[in-house]
C-alpha cells in the first residue's frame, strides 16, 4: 500500500499546457501515473502529447473521471484553481505552486476544511511519490523504490537527500509526501502521520521537520498519543540564528519559539529519535528496522 | 525583505514569516490613513533642513521622530518633543545618522505631538497556528508592552477572526470589554478596530500594530504609531506598497543576492554555502557546524536554477571578503547538476576565485555535471561524494589545511 496517490490515482493538472506544466506532467505520466487530463482555461479540445485539455476542472471530471488535481499555475492564478478543483469535486488537491499570496492561503484553507472529503497537499511542495506506484509533482522519482519507510517532510531537497541517505542503506519507500514549508499548509505533519500509521505496508515513518512554526510539537503531541510504529525526526536549522529569515516560508526562529532545539527536544521526549544529520537518520532507521 | 525580525509586541512569537516586508512608522500611518484610521498630522524628512522646514508647517510642540524597522527607538533617544524651531534642529541634526541597535537612521518623521490621556496597545497577526487573524487589545499600551505582556497576560484580550466571516462589530465590543476599554471608547474602538481590520485585510500584511493607540482629552482614539508587515508574496496586486521597500540599512550582500533573484542571508563565519532548497541549505549549514566550521551565509539558488544564477551566486558569495573556502551541495530535481556545472565553470571564467571550492553533486544529471567538472580541470576545486564528505574537507579548506 501507500498512501494519498496510488494506482487508482486519475490526475488531472492545472497548469498543463505551461512549460514548466508540461514537463512534469508527462514525467509524471512517464512513471506510470494515470494522467487523465489537463486544465487551461481558453484551451479546451487541445492536448498534450495525447492528455487531454479543458477549459474547467468540471469538464475535466466529467469526462475523464479526474480523482486527483496537481496544481501548476502561476501564484496569482493557484487559489482561484485550488477551489475550481474542490468544486468540481475532487477529492485529493496537490498543489506545487510556490508564492501564493497567505491571506489567499488562509481563505482557502478555511474553506476546504469546512469540506472534510477534501485533501490539500502544499502549496509549494514537491507533491507525493509512492514508489512503483504513482508519482504526482516534481520529486526525482528514479532515486526511490518500493519499501516499508514512509518519508514526510516540509522541505523538497532535503527530502532526497534523506530519501537517498536511506536508499543508499537499502530502503525503500511506501510513499514520500511533500507537504510544504509555507504558512498555511493544507496538510500537517499530523495528517500525513495519521495516514502512515494506518497504511499497513509503512514500518518506519521518517519526518523532517525545520525551524519555524509549531508544526513539529504538535506532531510530538499526536504521535505520543496515536502512533504506534517507530517514528523518526530530523530537524533542520540547528545553526539558523535567531531572527534572520532563511528564504523558506516559516523556516525563521523568532525568539525561542520555533527553534531547532525545542523542536528535537519535544519529539525526543515522546519517544522520537532525531537524527542530527541527514545520515544520522539513515543510521538510526538500521538501528530500528535492521540493516 | 529585512532579514533582521526583531521581537515586537505580544505577538512576537506568531510572526515566524519570511517572505514579508516591513514599513517604516510613517509608510505605515499612510496606509492607515488611506483606511480611514485617525494618525498625526506629519510629514517625512531626509535632511536637518527638511525636518526644521516640516515641524515649522506643522507647529509646535513636534515630535521628531527616527524612520527605523526596530521597537525600542524611543528609550534609546530615536524620538524627541520639540518646542521650537532651535529644538526642532537640534534634535533632527541628533538623530539622523543615529544608530539605533545596527540600523542607521537615514529618514526622521515631524509630527504634531499628541495630548495622551491613556496609552492603549491593538494589533491584528496572521497566526499560523490556529489559521486566522490573531486580534490583540490592551489598555495597558505603550512602552512596556512587552512586559504587560509576559507578567499580566489577562490584560491582553485577545480574539481571532473566521477569515471567511470577517470583522464584525460583536468582535469589537468584545475585545473592548474584555480588555476593560472605557465605556464611552468601546464604541470608538470597535470603529477603529473594524479600520484596522480592513487595513491588514486590503493590504494583505502578516501584521498590523498599533502601540500605542492613544485616547486624547476629546476622547477620540488616535493611532501614534504604526507596525506594518505586508506578505511578499502579495506584493503584486499591490505595485504601490512594492515601491516601499527601504534598502538603505541593507547589507550590501543581502541586496545584491536580491538583484540577482538569489535567497541569501549573511552570517558571520568564512565559509560560503551555496545549495538549492532552503531545507536542504539549512541542513548544510548544521552539517558543516558539526564538522566544525563556521558558515558565511545561506545561499538558496532555489529549484531549476540555470548557469547563470549560479555564476550570479558565486560572485555574491565571494564578495564577502571573509570567505575562506565555498561549498556546493546540490541534490537535484528540477536542478540540473549539469548546468550547475556550467555556472561554477563560467563563474571562474569571471571571477577567477582565488579561495577553494568543495562540489558535491547529486540528483538529476549528476554524473554529466561531474564530468563537466572533471574535464575543466578548475584550479582547487574539490569534488566530494557526500554532504558529510564535503563539509569535512571544506572545513579543513578554511582552516588553511592542504588535502591529499
Amino acid at each position: 500500500m501507500s498512501v494519498i496517490v496510488d494506482r487508482q490515482t486519475r490526475l488531472c493538472v492545472s497548469g498543463i499546457t505551461g512549460r514548466e506544466g508540461t514537463f512534469h506532467a508527462l514525467n509524471n505520466l512517464r512513471y506510470g501515473t494515470q494522467v487523465v487530463s489537463g486544465v487551461t482555461p481558453g484551451k479546451g479540445g487541445q492536448d498534450v502529447e495525447g492528455i487531454p485539455v479543458f477549459n474547467t476542472f468540471h469538464d475535466a471530471v466529467a469526462e475523464t473521471g479526474a480523482n486527483t488535481a496537481m496544481i501548476f499555475v502561476p501564484p496569482r492564478f493557484a487559489a482561484d484553481s485550488i477551489l475550481e478543483a474542490q468544486d468540481a469535486g475532487i477529492a485529493t488537491i496537490i498543489a506545487v505552486t510556490e508564492g501564493i499570496p497567505a491571506h489567499d492561503e488562509l481563505k482557502v484553507y478555511t474553506h476546504l476544511k469546512r469540506n472534510p472529503n477534501v485533501r490539500l497537499i502544499g502549496p509549494n511542495c514537491p507533491g507525493i511519490l509512492s514508489p512503483g506506484k504513482a508519482s504526482v509533482g516534481i520529486i526525482p522519482a528514479s532515486f526511490f523504490k518500493e519499501g516499508n519507510v514512509g518519508v514526510v517532510s516540509r522541505s523538497g531537497t532535503l527530502t532526497y537527500q534523506i530519501g537517498n541517505e536511506l536508499a543508499q542503506r537499502g530502503f525503500g519507500n511506501s510513499s514520500i509526501v511533500g507537504i510544504g514549508g509555507d504558512p498555511v499548509p493544507g496538510s500537517s505533519f499530523v495528517d500525513i502521520i495519521g495516514l502512515f500509521q494506518d497504511d499497513p505496508e509503512t514500518e518506519l515513518i521518517v519526518m523532517s521537520g525545520e525551524i519555524g512554526g509549531d508544526a513539529e510539537e504538535r506532531a510530538a503531541e499526536f504521535i505520543a498519543e496515536h502512533v504506534t510504529k517507530p517514528v523518526v525526526g530530523y530537524i533542520a536549522g540547528f545553526t539558523a540564528p535567531p531572527g534572520k529569515t532563511m528564504g523558506h516560508a516559516g523556516a525563521i526562529v523568532s525568539g525561542s519559539q520555533g527553534g531547532a532545539v525545542a523542536k528535537a527536544e519535544a519529539l525526543e521526549a515522546k519517544g522520537v529519535r532525531v537524527g542530527r544529520t541527514p545520515t544520522e537518520v539513515a543510521d538510526i532507521a538500521i538501528e530500528i528496522l535492521g540493516g | 525583505m529585512t532579514c533582521v525580525r526583531p521581537r515586537r509586541g505580544s505577538g512576537a512569537h506568531l510572526l515566524e514569516w519570511p517572505p514579508a516586508m516591513d514599513l517604516l512608522e510613517y509608510q505605515g500611518k499612510q496606509l492607515f490613513a488611506r483606511h480611514g484610521i485617525p494618525v498625526p498630522n506629519g510629514l517625512p524628512a531626509t535632511t536637518v533642513d527638511d525636518a526644521v522646514a516640516a515641524a515649522n508647517q506643522i507647529g509646535y510642540p513636534a515630535a521628531v521622530k527616527a524612520q527605523v524597522q526596530i521597537g525600542g527607538r524611543g528609550k534609546l533617544g530615536g524620538i524627541k518633543i520639540a518646542q521650537n524651531e532651535d529644538e526642532a534642529r537640534e534634535y533632527a541634526a541628533a538623530i539622523l545618522g543615529m544608530d539605533i541597535k545596527g540600523l542607521i537612521v537615514h529618514e526622521l518623521w515631524i509630527e504634531g505631538a499628541s495630548q495622551i490621556e491613556a496609552e492603549y496597545y491593538a494589533s491584528i497577526v496572521f497566526d499560523r497556528g490556529a489559521k486566522a487573524p490573531l486580534l490583540i487589545l490592551s489598555t495597558k499600551g505603550g512602552m512596556d508592552i512587552e512586559q504587560v505582556a509576559e507578567e499580566d497576560p489577562d490584560a491582553l484580550a485577545r480574539l481571532h477572526v473566521d477569515p471567511l466571516i470577517g470583522f464584525q462589530d460583536f468582535h469589537g465590543r468584545r475585545l473592548a470589554f474584555e480588555a476593560g476599554v472605557d465605556a464611552d471608547l468601546v464604541r470608538p474602538v470597535g470603529a477603529f478596530l473594524a479600520k484596522l481590520y480592513d487595513t491588514f485585510v486590503s493590504e494583505e500584511a502578516m501584521l498590523v500594530e498599533v502601540n500605542p493607540l492613544i485616547v486624547t482629552p476629546e476622547r477620540s482614539v488616535v493611532a501614534l504609531d504604526a507596525k506594518v508587515t505586508l506578505d511578499d508574496n502579495s506584493l503584486f496586486r499591490h505595485p504601490d506598497n512594492a515601491q516601499l521597500r527601504d534598502l538603505s540599512n541593507e547589507d550590501p550582500q543581502e541586496r545584491m543576492a536580491k538583484e540577482r533573484d538569489l535567497i541569501y542571508v549573511k552570517l558571520d563565519g568564512d565559509i560560503g554555502i551555496l545549495g538549492n532548497g532552503a531545507g536542504l541549505v539549512m541542513s548544510t549549514l548544521d552539517v558543516v557546524a558539526l564538522a566544525g566550521g563556521a558558515p558565511a551565509n545561506f545561499l538558496d539558488a532555489g529549484g531549476g536554477s540555470k548557469a547563470e544564477a549560479i555564476t550570479a551566486a558565486v560572485e555574491v558569495i565571494l564578495s564577502n571578503p571573509k570567505v575562506k573556502a565555498v561549498l556546493f551541495n546540490i541534490f537535484g530535481g528540477i536542478t540540473r547538476c549539469d548546468e550547475v556545472a556550467r555556472g561554477l565553470i563560467e563563474a571562474f571564467d569571471q571571477i577567477k576565485p582565488t579561495v577553494p571550492f568543495v562540489v558535491r553533486l547529486d540528483g538529476t544529471n549528476d554524473v554529466e555535471g561531474r564530468e563537466l567538472l572533471a574535464e575543466a580541470e578548475l584550479p582547487n576545486v574539490y569534488p566530494a561524494k557526500t554532504m558529510n564528505e564535503a563539509a569535512e574537507k571544506v572545513v579543513a579548506l578554511a582552516r588553511g589545511e592542504v588535502l591529499a
